[in-house]
């Protein structure tokens, strides 16, 4: 028997559900921007693959909350409060730089995120784990490649690259704290201990950083509070826009 | 005696087969081949922006992923013809200065603007149903890569067009509210995807030579007609108005009739003056102007990684 409730796994599961829809949400705001014709086509791929995978977390969730709602119910009738993102998701795309870097950070990170779930004892988590991981694997092969080549590049890039490190670094540390909600999980062998991730993702970061010619920030800082729901104020505009339709006109079939 | 290049891409054309890059052409049908197919291509690239604007406001998760994915296919169309196009040894950035300028034109259906998310039905359904009619014809294109191109992109327009036309579907049996948005879509792109075809033939500049040389198989007029007849059916299936009180069964020709389009309107949009033209250059421009340090980045590193392997 296991001992924790049904809400414990459908509020961690909206949780990686939320991450994905908003990084996906941000990273689809590519489409038509990007700096030449094949990435533009390589970013959207990108983002088709998260609002995938958010939507197989939403249909578990929706599963798991056995209240009749769905996917849709979930991504749509939530408020800003409600949001469970880590804070790095709903940052703007400020310059293909800063949102190569999140990228980057985010990869790796999901890679050995990933890794841990697909040997989790829930089946279904473990089983979305194997498709995820496949992709962010990929992801990953290219936000690394862009990484060297924008740190080697130009002193333009090198240093438009290095302004996005130093901006994003405050972000990172929430990726690797443990909610209440995680630590029962993990314990239950379903969810994977954040903690443990830290230092492989911070030797492989330190190690890809230096190799293109950038510096890791010597002043340690963070802004957390994503999974509580407070949010940076960019989230608010990102949903109010994502959710018009519903909102405006509830109940209706599209 | 050997043939001149001429006489041999003449005998060429007259038996069907098709012009290859390396073949020898006439000065003119290379250059009447760039301007249709760097046209073609600026109109898939151009075409991502009306239905772009709805990625970020789609009303389900999935109508979200199936409109990405489609302006995104709609990104590797124009890249299959831009590659097409380069083979005719027209360079991507001079294609793309040509578009910047105004002197290089696309379909002027993306000079209007996607005003509701029946549009992204409409536009679905009805621009890329026009775009079929044309692409089925110019698969069999005397230039080699323009018609292995169009082949390609055929077989993804339809998934389009069957998309659009879901959306239409779902809104036409939806509320009050969503039938009169599927209506609204309907009468605003009706004519501008009749346009697509571009002017009748007696008037239409370029169809005399493109059709001689083959690169184009039927007149505009003919294409329009087709256009016409596949599509009214469905606009009755969907239970809406017909967005032109002149469009009638006509027994003797087997064929519909249906009004004069506004062809002052078609001048003035493709000249530069309709509602959008020249917010899709400035959306077009700034990504590439904002994109140029991550190009010469990249031209940078690998330079360097050259001169570096060579040393
Ligand atoms: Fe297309
Ligand atoms: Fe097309
Ligand atoms: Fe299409």
């Amino acid at each position: 028997m296991n001992n924790f409730s049904n809400s414990t796994l459908y509020n961690y599961l909206l949780g990686l559900a939320d991450d994905a829809l908003i990084l996906g949400q941000r990273t689809s705001e590519w489409c038509s921007r990007g700096p030449f014709l094949e990435e533009d086509i390589a970013l959207s791929n990108v983002a088709l693959d998260y609002i995938g995978r958010a939507r197989m977390f939403y249909q578990y969730a929706a599963e798991v909350e056995g209240k009749g709602r769905s996917e849709d119910d979930l991504a749509y009738f939530r408020d800003e409060r409600e949001f469970s993102n880590l804070l790095i998701n709903e940052l703007p795309n400020y310059d293909f730089a800063f949102s190569m870097v999140r990228q980057y950070f985010l990869d790796v990170h999901a890679c050995l995120y990933l890794q841990g779930l697909t040997a989790s004892t829930d089946q279904h988590l473990a089983a979305i784990a194997s498709k995820a991981i496949k992709e962010s694997r990929y992801h990953l092969k290219r936000s690394q490649t862009w990484l060297l080549q924008l740190g080697l590049g130009t002193e333009e890039s090198n240093k438009r690259m290095q302004t996005a490190i130093d901006e994003l670094w405050g972000y990172t540390p929430e990726m690797f704290m443990m909610t209440e909600t995680e630590t029962q999980l993990s314990t239950a062998g379903i969810a994977v201990n954040r903690d443990n991730l830290l230092q492989q993702w911070t030797a492989t970061v330190t190690a890809d950083i230096r190799s293109a010619d950038l510096q890791i920030p010597d002043q340690q800082w963070q802004v957390v509070g994503g999974r509580e729901g407070k949010h940076s104020e960019h989230l608010g505009h990102l949903l109010a826009q994502m959710q018009i339709l519903q909102r405006s006109y509830p109940g209706l079939e599209w | 005696m050997s043939d001149s290049g001429q006489a041999v891409f003449d005998r060429r054309i007259e038996a069907e087969q098709k012009i290859e890059p390396k073949d020898w052409m006439p000065a003119d049908y290379r250059k009447n081949l760039i301007r249709q197919m760097s046209q073609h291509a600026h109109s898939e690239v151009i075409g991502m922006q009306p239905e772009g604007n709805w990625i970020s406001r789609a009303p389900t998760l999935k109508r979200k992923m199936v409109l990405l994915a489609k302006v995104q296919d709609e990104g590797g169309h124009g890249l299959y013809l831009y590659s097409a196009t380069e083979t005719l040894n027209a360079t991507r950035d001079e294609m793309n200065a040509a578009l910047h300028s105004g002197k290089a034109k696309y379909a002027s259906i993306f000079n209007y603007p996607a005003l509701s998310w029946a549009d992204v039905g409409a536009i679905g359904w009805l621009v890329d149903g026009a775009a079929i009619v044309n692409q089925i014809s110019l698969q069999g294109t005397s230039y080699g890569p323009y018609s292995r191109a169009m082949i390609r992109i055929c077989k993804e327009e339809s998934f389009h067009q069957r998309q659009g036309y879901e959306i239409m579907i779902a809104l036409a049996k939806g509320t009050p509210m969503q039938k009169a948005m599927a209506q609204d879509a309907l009468n605003r792109v009706w004519w501008p995807s009749l346009m697509m075809f571009g002017p009748h033939d007696s008037a239409s500049a370029h169809s005399g030579r493109s059709m001689q040389w083959k690169i184009k198989l039927r007149t505009n007029d003919d294409l329009r007609q087709s256009f016409i007849d596949q599509t009214v059916p469905q606009i009755k299936f969907l239970g809406l108005e017909l967005p032109d009180p002149d469009i009638k069964w006509n027994e003797e020709r087997g064929h519909y009739d249906s009004g004069e389009i506004d062809w002052d309107e078609f001048k003035r949009v493709i000249s530069g003056d309709g509602p959008c033209n020249r917010d899709r250059i400035r959306h077009h421009k700034k990504a590439l102007d904002e994109g140029q340090w991550v190009r010469e980045a990249l031209q940078a590193y690998h330079n360097k990684k050259a001169s570096a392997s060579a040393a």
